[in-house]
């Protein structure tokens, strides 16, 4: 049931609409302040419902919704506001504009759009419609009837309508109100993941993560390249002088990596903890951070033979420390989640309202202290992976650490290819 | 395994720290609620080494101890920290990276920590 108030001199929003449904666009331009990510006009200024570019046409004739829908964006999409509930007006019979045209005149609710039944015969400034009064002369019972209803359920859905507007004023109003907080909140240098103010920069941790998965895809490329270079090295036999340099380079580059996670852990270590900078099948088996230190000495396995008796013993203990220091590093780390399990948990139960906020502060702090002993558990696990490899370089001989670093590398390049594999795997 | 310090004799905090490190083979510095001590702890339990653990939060005057063994260490963390022999070895990295290299576990030995 649509009914359209004359444009110019009222203030009430005009939204007449039957069967609202938010979903559909509403567009307005000019008087009305259409802010990004708004729909419909929200304010109440005058709103232009039906601009000039409206055809009206002779209304026996029925009205072509076409003509009014094509009048561009400054118009309504009319096309279902004409034909509600399939009933068609080719004939002029127009039962649903009837209503309108019964309605009172003091029907004026915030979204009244009834047309005066004064004018229901003319074409006021915005009405479109006026009605077939031969047929309503008829005094149907159950046309009647039937336009009680819909003037009934019109009713409800402008109120809906209005409802959900204001809904959306409020939701415009709190966003503003957070925009300015984050950029309040930034400018105080505190770290906040922001998608809001369209690429003025990531917070900084959200720029440290970055940063560095940048710099790891360079050094990877970088230590493939070492390692290419290694192998070909080992296959045309070189001399031990000249392999040497082959290995101190990738051993060199080692050394890189570990750098760049020290200032990545000190930067953004969840994001480090997280292992989203390594493929997936990588990511599965890593251990805080990283490889297992145990892991390596289990990958080399036999290649690295023949082994002297002194060699044989030093990896063998190698093994075991690698293997001690890791497990006493995850105990501190259970030791870590436990403490902050109980924290966090206690904070919940406080005694009394005024207990309640000096209490989850201080729980806060506590917990926030806790955490931050997770960047030293990181380092410490990259200490142990870094000096683990560098043991196994002083226990070898530098045939033998070409060979393992080869081992080594090729292990990881396979598990990454493994990611890739898996990912584009054909699925039912 | 845990001692308890007796009450401070009026002593220097270093002093204190000196004699207490001296008075078992492996001495270790924590605090109770430091996960790191935690792991550190672990550790040397899991090498089958019975350490002498003080805990300082727990001493009244472990704040001073605290302090001195920053000094001790040039660092912001005053623990965990090792000695073994009354020898300083130092925070959990230090520790680690003997341990990896091989020479932690012949210094255990020579203090008596560890047999075979």
């Amino acid at each position: 049931m649509q009914s359209f108030k004359a444009a110019a001199p009222h203030t009430t929003p005009d939204m007449g609409d039957d069967d609202f449904n938010p979903a559909k666009a509403f567009h307005h331009d000019d008087s009305v302040d259409l802010s990004s990510g708004s729909i419909f006009s929200l304010k109440s200024s005058n709103v232009d419902v039906v601009g000039n570019s409206l055809h009206y046409d002779a209304f026996n004739t029925g009205i072509r919704a076409a003509e009014i829908v094509s009048s561009g964006t400054g118009c309504l999409d009319t096309g279902q506001f004409m034909y509600q509930k399939g009933t068609t007006l080719g004939n002029g019979h127009i039962e649903n504009w009837g209503d309108s045209g019964l309605a009172d005149n003091s029907q004026q609710t915030d979204t009244s759009t009834d047309v005066d039944t004064d004018d229901k015969n003319q074409l006021q400034h915005g009405a479109i419609i006026t009605v077939d009064q031969s047929k309503l002369k008829t005094g149907d019972q159950k046309t009647l009837q039937r336009l009680a209803q819909n003037r009934e359920a019109a009713r409800k859905s402008r109120l809906r309508k209005k409802a959900y507007v204001q809904q959306l004023e409020s939701s415009r109003l709190r966003l503003t109100q957070l925009e300015q907080e984050l950029q309040k909140a930034r400018q105080q240098g505190i770290f906040i993941v922001s998608g809001l103010s369209g690429g003025h920069g990531l917070s900084v941790s959200g720029n440290a993560a970055l940063a560095f998965d940048m710099d790891y895809a360079h050094w990877l490329n970088e230590h493939q390249r070492l390692i290419n270079d290694l192998r070909s090295g080992l296959n045309s036999h070189l001399g031990d002088s000249e392999l040497r340099i082959l290995v101190e380079s990738v051993m060199a580059h080692y050394d890189e990596v570990f750098k760049l996670k020290s200032i990545g852990v000190k930067a953004d270590a969840f994001h480090m903890l997280s292992g989203m900078w390594k493929t997936p099948a990588e990511r599965c088996f890593m251990w805080l951070g990283g490889f297992r230190s145990s892991e390596l000495l289990k990958i080399l396995g036999n290649h690295l033979e023949p082994l002297t008796d002194q060699q044989l013993m030093g990896i063998c203990n190698l093994q075991q420390s690698s293997q001690q220091a890791e497990d006493a590093l995850s105990q501190g780390m259970e030791a870590l989640q436990q403490a902050l399990v109980d924290t966090l948990s206690s904070a919940c139960l406080g005694p009394t309202a005024s207990g309640n906020v000096a209490d989850y502060m201080s729980q806060m702090a506590i917990a926030m202290s806790k955490l931050a002993t997770l960047e030293n558990f990181l380092h410490q696990a990259d200490l142990l992976r870094h000096q683990t490899l560098q043991q196994m370089h002083r226990i070898l001989t530098t045939r033998q650490a070409a060979r393992a670093l080869l081992v080594f590398s090729d292990y990881n390049s396979r598990l990454r290819a493994l990611s890739s594999l898996w990912l584009a795997r054909p699925r039912n | 395994m845990y001692s308890y310090m007796g009450m401070g004799m009026g002593s220097d905090p270093m002093e204190r720290l000196v004699k207490l490190a001296s008075e078992s083979a492996v001495v270790i510095f924590s605090v109770s609620s430091c996960c790191m001590c935690h792991a550190v702890k672990r550790l040397f339990c899991g090498m089958g080494v019975n350490p002498a653990v003080y805990e300082l939060d727990q001493d009244p005057r472990g704040k001073e101890l605290e302090r001195a063994l920053m000094r001790l260490l040039g660092n912001s963390q005053a623990v965990p920290v090792v000695f073994i022999g009354g020898k300083l070895i130092g925070s959990m990295d230090r520790v680690m990276a003997s341990h990896i290299n091989g020479t932690l576990v012949p210094l255990l030995k020579e203090a008596g920590a560890l047999w075979l």
